[in-house]
């Protein structure tokens, strides 16, 4: 029955949706993470989602993660040799991460969990209907 | 299915069984809203039924000796395959991506409405018979 695929499909999103909200809240967190050197600095993860096929019958896709892509723009530099781990110049490095932009991700991602949670709902009330049926 | 229960429950068991698998191919949009060059698709349901009732009479039927036997006529038993498309997207994305979310999410509610009306036709013509057959 081509209902029950809806529990995987969305399930398969939720997971998908959760874990690209784990590497969004990971990237917010280390924003300001300094580092002594350029090689040392966090790089930002972004998550990149793959459809794969479910059942080729019914024709349904699920989602899975393709992979994780490091961001690799060129770290921030910042002057103060006052720093603890500054380098030899005097320079500490830090992440370019836009927050603003991991806070879009974050909304996106949480947007499109709900969306799934909502057909899962609607989904179950759907079976429930139908295992009522006759009565 | 008998032959006859199958007769008296017309065209809805089938617009039952496409709904499902069309709340299926929706929800796959749906899941796939972020999923980069995925293509949303969607199947020409009023296409689908018109074949599903098409096959309800099979072309090759038991051969009957006796008033008892059965036809063996299970038309519908097979799944109904064919007409799968994918939408014309509204808007061009950079990342070749075609879902609407919000326009997948009315046509997934617009969906089960249908086919919570499927259902209690259903209902109603299980209803019918089962006064039939008490006669109260």
């Amino acid at each position: 029955m081509a209902l029950f695929d809806n529990f995987d499909l969305a399930g398969s999103a939720m997971s998908a949706q959760s874990l690209r909200l784990n590497i969004t809240a990971s990237n917010m967190a280390n924003a300001n993470t300094i580092a002594g050197s350029k090689d040392e600095v966090f790089k930002a993860r972004h998550p990149v989602f793959k459809a794969v096929m479910q059942d080729a019958q019914e024709h349904t896709t699920g989602v899975q993660m393709a992979g994780v892509l490091e961001d690799n723009t060129e770290p921030l530099a910042q002057f103060s040799p006052g720093h603890p781990l500054a380098d030899p110049d005097g320079y500490v490095y830090s992440p370019n991460i836009s927050v603003v932009e991991e806070m879009v991700n974050m909304m996106s991602a949480s947007r499109s969990f709900q969306a799934n949670v909502e057909v899962l709902n609607t989904t179950k009330q759907m079976l429930q209907r139908t295992l009522s049926l006759g009565e | 299915m008998d032959a006859a229960l199958d007769k008296a429950l017309g065209i809805h068991d089938d617009a039952l069984k496409l709904r499902s698998q069309r709340s299926s191919v929706i929800a796959s949009n749906i899941a796939n809203a972020d999923t980069p060059n995925y293509k949303a698709r969607d199947l020409d349901f009023q296409k689908m039924l018109s074949v599903a009732a098409s096959q309800q009479q099979p072309a090759v039927q038991l051969k009957t000796s006796h008033a008892g036997h059965l036809g063996g006529s299970e038309g519908s038993g097979q799944p109904v395959s064919g007409e799968m498309l994918y939408r014309t997207p509204t808007q061009p994305s950079l990342d070749g991506n075609t879902v609407d979310t919000q326009a997948e999410h009315t046509r997934f509610a617009e969906n089960t409405f249908m086919y919570q009306a499927s259902l209690s036709f259903l209902s109603s013509k299980f209803k019918g018979i089962s006064y039939a057959i008490k006669g109260q």
